[in-house]
């Protein structure tokens, strides 16, 4: 089990890797309201791993939260981008 | 093997593809040359990714209702993910961002709002 631990964890850094780069590049603002988006679906997934390491779920309100969280502030940049241009 | 470690194979197996999904969401993310089909790669794959890594850490937790709760999270994920790429990609497309010209098909064209000037 440590070892499938270690290569999820490694792949789900590898992956926030990939998307921070996109979100520093850009270039418009829908692009990196894209990668918050994707980055913080990265934060809930390991989250989620963390919780069947241990097989106890104390940071799950956490998980339902920022769920929550994204979802509301995509929305909101999105209409912000809609008014105001990017 | 007791029931337990089935179990336990079953959700390292979800966890492993999971992950490898997110790898693929990222490197699409990267890669693409539009915002439209990065959306592709950041809506898709990405929650495919985390509805098994969820079902994977339910399969492992101790508690029921843990697992509802990670269950919870994944219905939440699958509506509202499409919702906020929807919001997403009517926003970019009316400020003007992304490969207008290459669009094959553009229903948003004659409709209200329509097309951006330039």
């Amino acid at each position: 089990m440590t070892a499938v631990v270690v290569t999820c964890f490694v792949g789900l850094a590898f992956a926030a890797l990939l998307v921070l780069v996109r979100l520093v590049r850009g270039p418009s603002v829908p692009d990196r309201i894209v990668s918050l988006d994707v980055l913080l679906q990265l934060v809930i997934a390991g989250i989620a791993v963390a919780a069947a390491v241990r097989r106890e779920g104390v940071y799950l309100s956490v998980l339902v939260a920022v769920a929550l969280l994204g979802f509301v502030g995509t929305v909101t940049v999105a209409r912000f981008v809609e008014r105001r241009g990017s | 093997m007791t029931g337990r470690d089935v179990l336990d194979v079953l959700s390292a197996v979800l966890l492993l593809s999971g992950v490898a999904f997110s790898v693929v969401a990222g490197l699409g993310l990267l890669r693409l040359p539009d915002v439209f089909s990065r959306m592709h790669a950041a809506t898709k794959p990405s929650t495919l990714g985390l509805a098994l890594i969820l079902s994977g850490a339910a399969l492992r937790v101790e508690d029921r209702g843990d697992a509802a709760t990670l269950l919870l999270v994944g219905v939440f994920q699958f509506v509202t993910v499409p919702v906020g790429a929807h919001m997403i990609g009517r926003s970019s497309y009316r400020a003007g961002t992304g490969a207008l010209d290459d669009l094959v098909v553009d229903e948003l064209r004659d409709s209200d709002g329509g097309r951006p000037a330039g």
